[in-house]
């Protein structure tokens, strides 16, 4: 897929996004944009697993550890064809498998996540699993930044540096907001690459909405031999939108049908423009 | 009754056996190697054994980790620490992911004795029987401890397994058959039920043996699954005795003896019913086997309750 084409991915995802939280009148509108490139780009670039190979035991493995951006997960593992795109509607319905945080119910999550801390450690036990059984899977880890208070996060952090796990990579989302308001107002976690390397792990910072870089950057995935890699992906929470942009607000939060056909037009303008310029290459 | 070793070191030998079966079998701990008598495990199978360092959550959250590759894994650590800090590592990360970790709490109900409440474990069967896709099993003796692990290595579902330190009296001959959630009568007798689970089925064998030299007929049964219950079991012996006495080194919220009452009531069986357990109180100071006496957890205490309970039978 070309760069312009995972572009236009993006911007459809954005819709797809707004539209089932939207019919859901329930979801993480902000998280999900932040991390929604990176989702794309892991799912149409980088990730070696399909609906054909999610139960061969050398895929590579995605944990989203901040599960509550699991509207971004949904779209993307839809779009995959890991499961009909209508099953998106479910979203929060009853009896529907499409929870507000992941659950392996539904086909092509890993793990089931929401309660923050947890995916790293998990990750680290699927990457040491790995290395047991000299499989050359990797496994790919979503941390929210707000997420990383949690103790156990650096537990984990320490274990994988440890055991030299250079088969795991791990993504932060690095939105600088969390529902009460600015990470660094509320428990500062920087200087936050510094930590990082001081646990062991090798990192590089992204622009974490600028896909080329992205597929650039996992490209080159382990960093350094026998660490694992971090990936410093900086995000505008709620990017796409103009007025959800960086707003403490939009972390959870539904928006009234005025906002949800003004973001429409502001993404069907992107969308248009990308469609333009696919047309024109 | 012949003393045998402690069931930590039967799980240890069990765990090693099994392990040098099959290379996908792993032991993980947390810096609890020495305490999980592990020492020659991890000398003799490097390559099969996880060190996490002194991080409960990490344990059981690489655990599952590890499980979900494929893995058969043993998480061992203190009960206390494993089932109270890592918690939520367990409830989502094991249960509700449903991996089929098998997490291993020593050193359980208050085998640290002087060493305080902080390292007692006596909260674990409740807060694990209100967890979804949770077993839960406490072996008595060391036939139950081998059979335990023997039978939840190869299970399909995660499972909570506790024990203690000390030696443990033979209770069962070894051609006994042993079933996950399947009780074990251990003796039988018509006048009143002793229900107990863990090492608390040897104190409740030595209760039974006093009230036999009184003309009291007592039943033991080891009710070593306290998650599924054995619901037959208990229904048979309020229908065929005349008195329960549930035993368990546990707080007496939450544990086999509500368990059982629950059952019982909802059955609409009306028994002269008493829970031994600890009380809702930080223990006394001393060792495991002078808390135990100081609630009543002796073959005399349970004597004695067993006394008193058929008096009010009798009287009613």
């Amino acid at each position: 897929m070309t760069e312009v084409e995972l572009k236009l991915k993006s911007v459809e995802y954005r819709q797809t996004i707004l539209r089932i939280i939207k019919q859901a009148n329930a979801g993480h509108t902000g998280g999900s944009l932040s991390c929604i490139d990176i989702l794309n780009v892991l799912y149409n670039a980088v990730l070696r697993v399909s609906p054909q190979t999610h139960s061969d035991p050398d895929r590579d493995r995605y944990i989203q550890s901040k599960g509550h951006s699991v509207e971004a997960l949904y779209t993307v593992l839809a779009d995959r064809g890991f499961f009909p795109a209508e099953a998106l509607d479910t979203l929060g319905y009853y009896q529907s498998h499409f929870i507000g945080h992941p659950t392996r119910k539904v086909p092509g999550v890993e793990q089931n996540t929401g309660a923050l801390g947890h995916g790293l450690s998990v990750g680290v036990g699927l990457a040491l699993a790995g290395k047991k059984d000299q499989r050359d899977y990797r496994v790919y880890v979503l941390l929210g930044d707000g997420e990383l208070a949690e103790g156990s996060s650096w537990e984990a952090a320490m274990t994988a540096a440890h055991y030299g796990l250079d088969n795991l990579v791990v993504i932060v989302d690095r939105n600088h907001l969390q529902i009460t308001g600015r990470t660094e107002e509320v428990n500062s976690l920087e200087p936050l690459k510094a930590k990082f390397e001081a646990f062991g792990f090798a990192v590089q910072a992204v622009n974490g909405h600028a896909i080329d870089e992205l597929v650039e950057i996992f490209n080159r995935v382990p960093f350094a031999a026998g660490k694992p890699s971090l990936v410093l992906a900086h995000t505008i929470k709620g990017k796409g939108v103009s007025f959800m942009e960086d707003t403490v607000k939009w972390h959870h939060h539904v928006p009234n049908d005025e906002e949800y056909s003004l973001a429409l037009r502001e993404l069907e303008a992107a969308a248009l423009a990308l469609r333009g310029s696919i047309q024109w290459s | 009754m012949e003393l045998g070793q402690p069931n930590l070191e039967i799980f240890a030998e069990t765990a090693l056996t099994l392990a040098r079966q099959d290379s996908h079998l792993l032991v993980v701990t947390s810096d609890s190697r020495g305490s999980g008598k592990l020492t020659s495990f991890g000398q003799l199978l490097p390559d099969q054994i996880i060190e996490t360092g002194i991080a409960e959550q990490n344990l059981v959250g690489i655990a599952a980790g590890l499980a979900s590759a494929g893995k058969r894994v043993f998480a061992v650590s203190p009960a206390c620490f494993l089932t109270a800090r890592a918690l939520e590592q367990i409830k989502n990360d094991v249960a509700y992911s449903d991996h089929p970790v098998k997490l291993i709490g020593i050193s359980a109900g208050v085998s640290y004795g002087a060493l305080g409440s902080t390292h007692h474990s006596l909260h674990d069967y409740a807060a694990l029987r209100a967890i979804h896709n949770m077993t839960i099993v406490a072996p008595a003796d060391n036939f139950e401890t081998r059979e335990t692990i023997r039978a939840i290595a190869n299970y399909p579902q995660p499972v909570y397994a506790r024990f203690g330190k000390l030696p443990q009296y033979h209770l069962h001959p070894t051609d006994t058959a042993f079933t996950i959630g399947k009780a074990i009568t251990v003796i039988e007798g018509s006048d009143l039920t002793f229900i107990a689970c863990g090492e608390t089925v040897a104190l409740a064998v030595a209760a039974a043996r006093v009230l036999t030299d009184e003309g009291i007929a007592c039943r033991v049964v080891s009710m070593h699954t306290i998650k599924p219950l054995d619901e037959a079991a208990l229904l048979a012996a309020a229908r065929e005795t005349r008195a329960i006495i549930t035993v368990e080194e546990h707080s007496i919220y939450g544990g086999l003896g509500e368990a059982c009452a629950a059952l019982l009531m909802q059955q609409g069986v009306a028994i002269p019913f008493r829970i031994i357990g600890i009380p809702d109180e930080y223990t006394v100071t001393g060792s495991q086997m002078e808390i135990l006496t100081h609630y009543g957890l002796s073959a005399e205490g349970l004597a004695a309750t067993a006394r008193q309970l058929l008096a009010v039978e009798r009287m009613g």
